[in-house]
């Protein structure tokens, strides 16, 4: 009987609060959030008054409010790749940024029906515009595209079955950089960002192929709790569709077609969305990429590393061995990489000296981590060779050894000693630092559980596969850097 | 002049102290000579003058036919005929501490006088034999007892065969009973006509084993 009291005391608070927040709710601003970033037509900051955006997603926005009966809109600037994390963190109430309609964001999310038809587009150099027709054209070509995109999985797909290599970015205007700059062989991206490219360019250094490789849709996107909501703003996109705002809204912004007459058609008579797939299969589908995201991983781990020591051992030489005007060249070296940050370095490299030398990107990682590490490196050596015992190098002298041979037969060998555990350190490290490779579209371990997170839409269970894989690889080093100290101890 | 080494009037700066002044000395064939006087008084710095481990400011040293001039120490190019001369056993003995006892006395065969491996472990492993070390030939420097360490030294500093010894404070380390086989050592090593110049302040070891007596006074 008490229970039975207390239950429904609850339950008539439980109905008081949500009907008290539905009521503010009604009055309160819609909250969207979106990357202006990303830019025209989707979401630009506007060109008249910076402080606030401008495009069709911002006019969707609006339609929405309205519909709902909102005050009005309050946009929420957020990286593209992270709108999915956010909406269920609540940094907003509806993400809505060129949006993509993919299974797995049905399966977590709450997403409204599509209001856009886009399709992906290959855009190609001139000259190869009679020779590539498609993604079958491509075998063992460079294709780019933005990351974590439909149009990224397709080119995944398409490098299993045909043999092309995809390359994933962070933005949308460096894959066509790279294309004119012959980098790569084709970009695949929706239509909407190819023509804006076309016209950044002046409607040269590429063409857009006529015959679209696949169709996609965008689409609002919920936190999963608000489906609810969700359903509120279907009907009024179904309104919007009906009443003819959504297209003057795309018609103002340039994107009308006829696709998009016949999506309209569609989605007013059909209410329903299409349905998602489970999420546990798409994590096993994905454990193949990461295995091989780790192995890039350790390939430019690896690489880098045997370049900083190289790299290194010849600046420590000169810095211990060489003449004044080496000396202060070898420090000055020394000093700038390490004063500046390995990103910088990086961008330089890739970008910098595109315009004199255009380094393929695992190239470009590898020198970049190499000639960082490098600098690191030499101070380590500096270091040992210093702390060999003087009377080492003199016996050695008095037994007639050139200098030459006291540095590879005494000194050298010893001062590996006082190295290697300190290298081994600095090998773990650079096994993280190898990360920052991503921005120059090298897919290694993080960049690729990045990719896997926003496809399904959780960091919970990429992020501890990636810390998994990567202590995999550092825990072994770091013991052998323990052992290495132990039986290396100088003896007192 | 049938002197191994001839030390002519030898000064030594440091900065402006004189750390030796006009040290003269001879050592001939077969004769072993102590140089004896109390610590800092510039025994061991005659010796690295010696070996061309260090500048001296005046006088003059030949070894053998081979002089060497105040100012900087020559580069070692212009010393391998020195090199080939001296031979150094330092007070710590500086074995190389990556190198067991064998290798530690096959570097100079095989690297400077290009012997082969086989070669030079052979003539090695006879050394450290006569020197009673034979047994310890794998060992690493740190796993040699002090006195076993001080006769692997001096097999390395013998190993290229040089007429002229030098040895730094070669008791410093010793009991009683090493420090007379020690002696016994040096009588050997003075009979195959080798000149052994040893720096020591152990009077009674140079009154014991030495042909002759230098005295340094501070």
């Amino acid at each position: 009987m008490i229970a039975a009291r207390t239950f429904g005391v609850t339950g008539l608070a439980l109905c008081l609060s949500s009907s008290l927040r539905a009521q503010s709710a009604i009055r309160r601003e819609l909250v969207w959030g979106g990357d202006a970033e990303g830019g025209a037509p989707f979401v630009e900051a506007d060109p008249a008054n910076p402080s606030r955006v401008r495009g069709f997603d911002v006019e969707v926005a609006e339609r929405i409010a309205r519909g709902l009966g909102r005050r009005g809109t309050r946009f929420v600037q957020v990286q593209w790749s992270s709108i999915d994390q956010s909406v269920e963190r609540g940094d907003f109430t509806l993400g809505l940024s060129g949006v993509e309609d993919t299974p797995v964001r049905r399966a977590r999310h709450a997403v409204t029906m599509p209001y856009f038809e886009f399709r992906e587009v290959l855009a190609v150099r001139p000259e190869d515009a009679d020779r590539i027709h498609g993604l079958a054209d491509l075998r063992s070509r460079r294709v780019a595209t933005l990351g974590a995109t439909i149009a990224y999985d397709l080119l995944v797909a398409a490098r299993d079955s045909m043999g092309l290599v995809p390359l994933s970015y962070d933005d949308d205007v460096h894959p066509y950089a790279d294309l004119i700059a012959g980098r790569v062989d084709a970009v695949l991206l929706d239509h909407i960002i190819a023509q804006r490219a076309l016209r950044r360019g002046g409607g040269t250094g590429f063409v857009i192929l006529a015959q679209p490789v696949a169709l996609g849709h965008y689409v609002g996107v919920f936190a999963r709790a608000d489906s609810i909501l969700r359903d509120s703003v279907d009907a009024v996109l179904r309104e919007a569709m009906r009443d003819g705002s959504l297209e003057q809204i795309f018609r103002r912004w340039d994107v009308w077609d006829q696709s998009q007459g016949a999506l309209f058609e569609r989605a007013v008579r059909a209410n329903a969305a299409p349905a998602g797939t489970a999420a546990a299969s798409h994590a096993l589908a994905y454990l193949p990429s990461l295995a091989r995201a780790a192995g890039v991983t350790a390939l430019v781990s690896v690489l880098s590393m045997l370049l900083a020591v190289i790299v290194g051992l010849v600046l420590a030489s000169a810095r211990v061995y060489g003449p004044g005007w080496l000396r202060v060249s070898t420090t000055v070296y020394v000093e700038v990489i390490r004063g500046t940050p390995l990103l910088l370095q990086l961008f330089v490299i890739y970008y910098g000296l595109a315009g004199v030398v255009r380094l393929p990107a695992l190239l470009a990682a590898v020198l970049a981590l190499g000639l960082n590490y490098a600098a690191y490196e030499a101070e380590i050596y500096r270091g040992a060779l210093e702390a060999v015992a003087r009377a080492q190098l003199e016996a050695a002298r008095t037994l007639g050894l050139s200098e030459l041979q006291i540095l590879r037969l005494v000194r050298g060998p010893q001062a590996l000693r006082f190295a290697l555990a300190p290298m081994t350190n600095d090998f773990v490290a650079l096994l993280k630092d190898s990360s920052l490779v991503s921005v120059i579209t090298v897919v290694e371990l993080t960049k690729q559980t990045a990719i896997y997170a926003t496809n399904v839409g959780s960091w919970v269970v990429p992020g501890v596969l990636c810390a998994a894989v990567y202590l995999a690889m550092s825990l072994p080093l770091a013991r052998l850097a323990r052992r290495l100290e132990r039986r290396w101890r100088p003896a007192a | 002049m049938s002197a191994l080494l001839a030390i002519d009037r030898l000064t030594v700066r440091y900065d402006s102290r004189e750390v030796l002044r006009a040290l003269s000395l001879e050592v001939a064939p077969g004769e072993i000579v102590a140089l004896m006087g109390p610590s800092g008084v510039g025994k061991s710095t005659a010796l690295r003058a010696v070996a061309a481990l260090q500048p001296f400011d005046e006088g003059r040293i030949v070894v053998d036919g081979f002089a060497l001039a105040p100012g900087p120490v020559p580069p070692e190019s212009l010393l391998v005929p020195l090199r080939r001369r001296v031979g150094l056993v330092f007070q710590a003995h500086a074995l190389f501490a990556h190198l067991c006892a064998l290798d530690n006395v096959t570097l100079a065969l095989r690297h400077v006088l290009g012997q082969s491996r086989s070669e030079a472990e052979e003539v090695a492993a006879k050394l450290l034999a006569s020197l009673d070390v034979g047994t310890r030939a794998a060992a690493w420097p740190s796993q040699l007892s002090g006195g076993e360490a001080q006769r692997v030294a001096i097999a390395r500093a013998l190993a290229p065969n040089p007429p002229l010894l030098l040895m730094d404070e070669p008791t410093a380390a010793l009991d009683p009973a090493r420090r007379s086989a020690l002696g016994a050592t040096l009588h050997q090593l003075s009979k195959e006509g080798r000149g052994l110049l040893i720096a020591t302040h152990d009077t009674e070891f140079a009154r014991g084993h030495a042909d002759r007596v230098v005295t340094l006074t501070a």
